[in-house]
């Protein structure tokens, strides 16, 4: 048993890809399913373990690969942060599966339901990879791995704007990964190493005599990262993106996809050039608190007025992600596990929000907000769990996105700017108009005769949605998982060299 | 490496777009390859004879990224083709108009 608990890091990544490959064997839709569905039931065990692991030792776990040693051979690092990821991830993988199958079998052709779940795979062990790895190069690579599978997996659905978007998303998301890499070589050729742990290191000798290619590649990789975790003004592929991609698909990237790549920020940031680069001395964080302020007010704005549901939501996200990097920007403590607790439950809430919206469709092919009239009375208990999960984007006491705005409220009065936390208060005020306008909608209005023969989606759609809206209220009250560890997290990379 | 971007953002069509794409990335390789030549160096095959090697990493690193490249360019041109069969044209402009009329 030893034996396999040593290789845990690489299983991670490994059972999605050979899952990946069983399913592009298959014919049929429901055993590539199965297959998924073995694959994603697996991976949040083994996070779980790392992350168990990891708290317990309080070293981080490394792997090398082939045994090659670490400056060299790629190195699979995991530490107390990229454990928490890797869960939020594989979690969310976890629980959108048994909703998958109803919801691809509805909306992607039967020859195609193999490939969609071939790319769901690729893209989750994409996702996981990028968390995973401790060499910049590597983490280039799934960040491609999982783009190209996601492009694929908005572009299948039913809306030819879907390819339009995925067209969109491919173009900018190319540039954002190629800017990286630019970043990454500059890096590479100032201090000849890949390594996360290495490059820290190394830059602080590098930094006193080339510390101008050194700035252009924090640069390069801030706007790249920027584009991919869709940080406002680089967010404009997202709303279309999310909009019409598949119901699942959108569910499951809304929750993890934009994760991984603010992770890459955070680990960039906290564990290289914080190292060596005097922040305090350039704008860096001054510039992501105000992008991220005007991610949370313009985003929010845009989405009160929008018609189409799946968009607002997507807005919503936009301005949720401004909540993350704003924590993270603060970089004290509270704000960074702030920002890390958001990035959890805005995971769970926003996976279930885009549920209930992918259950609404299932019943009624229907995404117009005002088409949706008095599916409350319908559909009471998918509405229910809307309500709830949106009452936690919103930030009421009791759910979980009280707990992530409390810590980043405290963490904008630590940092001296009290001003911030009416800023705070008065952006979740505007989610409470869009939140509020759907909820007028689904319960106050007369049902419209299209939705007449709606009734609740399958169990199999029901219950992810039920346990994600639990657990919105579970986290609002017991913090240990998310607060706890988001705390551990940021003493960790606030304390210097990782 | 700026030429390729500005086609990117500049141009309409999107088979175009794609080329400067492939421009912007390639320029990105050459950043990569550069550096890692050294004057007089040989392959790095340890022979008595020569003491001075190039850097082979960078070309295993950009023999990856070229098949990422490839990938990239082939899911966009397929991306492209159904936007074709869709919308009976690959210019943006006139597909954003066709949109707009539904």
């Amino acid at each position: 048993m030893s034996g396999l608990q040593e290789h845990l890091p690489i299983l991670q990544i490994l059972v999605p890809l050979f899952g990946a490959i069983l399913t592009a064997f298959t014919r049929r839709g429901i055993t590539a399913w199965a297959i998924a569905a073995i694959a994603s039931g697996i991976a949040p065990f083994i996070s779980a373990g790392l992350l168990i692991r990891v708290l317990e030792t309080g070293q981080p776990i490394s792997y090398v690969m082939g045994s090659w040693a670490a400056p060299w051979g790629i190195e699979y690092r995991v530490d107390v942060l990229n454990a928490y990821v890797l869960l939020i991830i594989s979690l969310i993988g976890l629980i959108s599966i048994p909703y998958a199958r109803k919801s691809v079998a509805t909306e992607i052709d039967s020859h195609k339901q193999p490939w969609f779940y071939t790319m769901y795979l690729l893209c989750l062990a994409g996702l996981l990879g990028i968390v995973i790895t401790g060499d910049a190069f590597n983490a280039f690579v799934f960040l491609e791995i999982s783009s190209l599978a996601t492009y694929t997996l908005i572009a299948l659905g039913r809306n030819r704007r879907a390819l339009l978007s995925a067209y969109q998303y491919l173009i900018m998301g190319t540039i954002g990964a190629t800017f990286y890499i630019i970043g990454v070589g500059l890096l590479y050729v100032v201090t000849g190493t890949l390594n996360f742990a290495d490059l820290a290191t190394k830059l602080g000798p590098a930094m006193a005599t080339h510390n101008k290619p050194i700035l252009a590649a924090m640069a390069f990789m801030t706007v790249g990262i920027s584009l991919k975790l869709a940080l406002f003004p680089l967010h404009v592929w997202l709303p279309n993106a999310y909009a019409y991609a598949p119901s699942f698909a959108t569910a499951f990237l809304a929750g993890t996809a934009t994760k991984a790549a603010i992770y890459l920020l955070a680990r960039i940031y906290f564990s290289v050039f914080a190292v060596v680069v005097p922040l305090k001395e350039l704008p860096v964080s001054e510039v992501i608190i105000a992008l991220s302020l005007a991610a949370m007010f313009l985003a929010s704005i845009t989405a009160i007025f929008e018609q189409n549901a799946k968009r607002m939501l997507a807005y919503s996200s936009v301005a949720q992600i401004g909540y993350i990097t704003l924590g993270l920007a603060l970089a004290n403590k509270m704000g960074v596990a702030g920002g890390l607790v958001h990035m959890f439950n805005h995971a769970i809430m926003k996976t279930a929000l885009f549920f209930a919206l992918g259950a609404m469709a299932y019943r009624t092919g229907l995404g117009q907000m005002s088409s949706l009239a008095g599916i409350g009375r319908k559909m009471p208990i998918t509405t229910a769990a809307f309500v709830v999960a949106g009452l936690g984007l919103i930030g009421v006491p009791g759910t979980a996105g009280f707990i992530s705005k409390w810590y980043l409220a405290i963490g904008a009065i630590n940092h001296g700017w009290t001003w911030l936390v009416f800023m705070i208060v008065l952006s979740s005020l505007l989610a409470v108009i869009y939140i509020g306008r759907f909820v007028e909608i689904a319960y106050f209005r007369e049902p419209a005769p299209e939705i007449a023969n709606a009734h609740e989606p399958p169990a199999s759609m029901l219950a992810p949605l039920v346990i994600l809206a639990a657990a919105t209220i579970y986290l609002g009250f017991d913090t240990r998982l998310t607060g706890g560890t988001a705390q551990s997290i940021a003493n960790y990379l606030l304390g210097g060299a990782p | 490496m700026v030429s390729g971007l500005y086609i990117v953002i500049a141009r309409g069509n999107m088979i175009k777009k794609l080329i400067g794409l492939g421009l912007f990335q390639t320029s990105v390789y050459l950043l990569y390859l550069a550096p890692g030549k050294i004057i007089g160096g040989t392959a790095p095959i340890y022979d008595k004879a020569y003491q001075v090697y190039s850097n082979p990493l960078p070309h295993v690193l950009i023999l990856t990224a070229i098949v990422v490249g490839v990938a990239t360019l082939a899911v966009g041109l397929a991306l492209v083709v159904r936007i074709s069969e869709e919308y009976g044209s690959i210019d943006e402009d006139e597909i954003f108009e066709q949109d707009e009329d539904q």
